[in-house]
């Protein structure tokens, strides 16, 4: 038998959390999500779906934060869900089922890694490291931006000084330079 | 530049990617008894306006859309930034 240890997005076997100055960056391992695109003549069908299954259909630029499961927008017709990794491991497979023909479902949660940004220079932060209108934005917006050349969700949670990123996982440990290099520059 | 995303607003040019003329979503019928000289057109052949020319821009820094810009060559100024999707869907495109 294979004796397989798990590690996280960073290579390590336990989350790597770090404050620096004021500004927390905490790599969140405890996510499971699922990408899920409307199809075509079916999209009404799959926003009453995406409804009861978090709560809202999430417009341009929104999240919406809810429990177990929450979710934002990607594109036209197309979002991530997101829940609790250890109670809904295998997200994919019980949407796919619960929308049926109306959207197509795709794993995502071995894709992205999160790192979960919190502290008062949070804005200050955010600001360095990419256009997002991080001092505008209320709580549930989420935008997908450019971080040192990685395309990333940026989602502003529920408390002020509290920002999610999503980027690539296998540019985990890029990002988090990016992240830990710009809160040195500002503690 | 600042391009007008109809979904998400104003955002700043450098999001976005430049695709090429409009014209490309207007793939010739691969059946037709011309198809050799029409794809050889669709190609390779581009109009170079002076003046109001509609482009496609993809959004790669953003959602990552497809848009139909209408653009003036000559002031940069945009008149109209349209979805791609429905702009080929107004002309009979059935995805």
């Amino acid at each position: 038998m294979h004796d397989l240890k798990p590690v996280t997005a960073l290579g390590q076997s336990a989350p790597v959390a770090e404050t620096i100055g004021t500004i927390t960056i905490a790599e969140n391992d405890t996510l499971a999500l699922a990408s899920v695109a409307a199809r075509m003549g079916h999209e009404e069908a799959c926003h009453a779906i995406l409804k009861k299954l978090i709560g809202a259909v999430p417009g341009p630029g929104k999240a919406q934060l809810h429990d177990p499961q929450a979710g934002f927008w990607t594109g036209p017709d197309q979002w991530m869900v997101s829940a609790p990794r250890e109670t809904h491991e295998l997200l994919a497979d019980t949407l796919t089922p619960m929308f049926g023909q109306t959207a197509t479902i795709t794993e995502q949660s071995g894709a992205w890694v999160c790192f979960d940004v919190t502290g008062a220079a949070m804005s200050d932060l955010c600001e360095r490291l990419c256009a997002v209108p991080i001092r505008k934005m209320d709580a549930g917006g989420a935008l997908r931006t450019m971080i040192h050349q990685m395309g990333c969700f940026v989602i502003r949670c529920k408390a002020d000084d509290h920002i999610r990123i999503l980027g690539p996982r296998a540019s985990a440990n890029s990002l988090h330079h990016a992240l830990t290099t710009a809160a040195h520059s500002i503690a | 530049m600042i391009i007008d995303h109809p979904l998400l607003g104003p955002r700043d040019a450098a999001e976005f990617t430049y695709m090429g003329d409009a014209k490309l979503i207007d793939r010739p019928d691969p059946d037709a008894d011309t198809a050799a000289q029409d794809f050889h057109d669709y190609a390779y052949l581009r109009d170079n306006p002076a003046g109001w020319h509609q482009e496609l821009w993809f959004h790669e820094a953003g959602d990552r859309s497809w848009l139909v810009v209408t653009r003036n060559t000559l002031t940069h100024e945009i008149s109209k930034v349209e979805l791609a999707r429905d702009v080929a869907r107004s002309r009979g495109r059935n995805k």
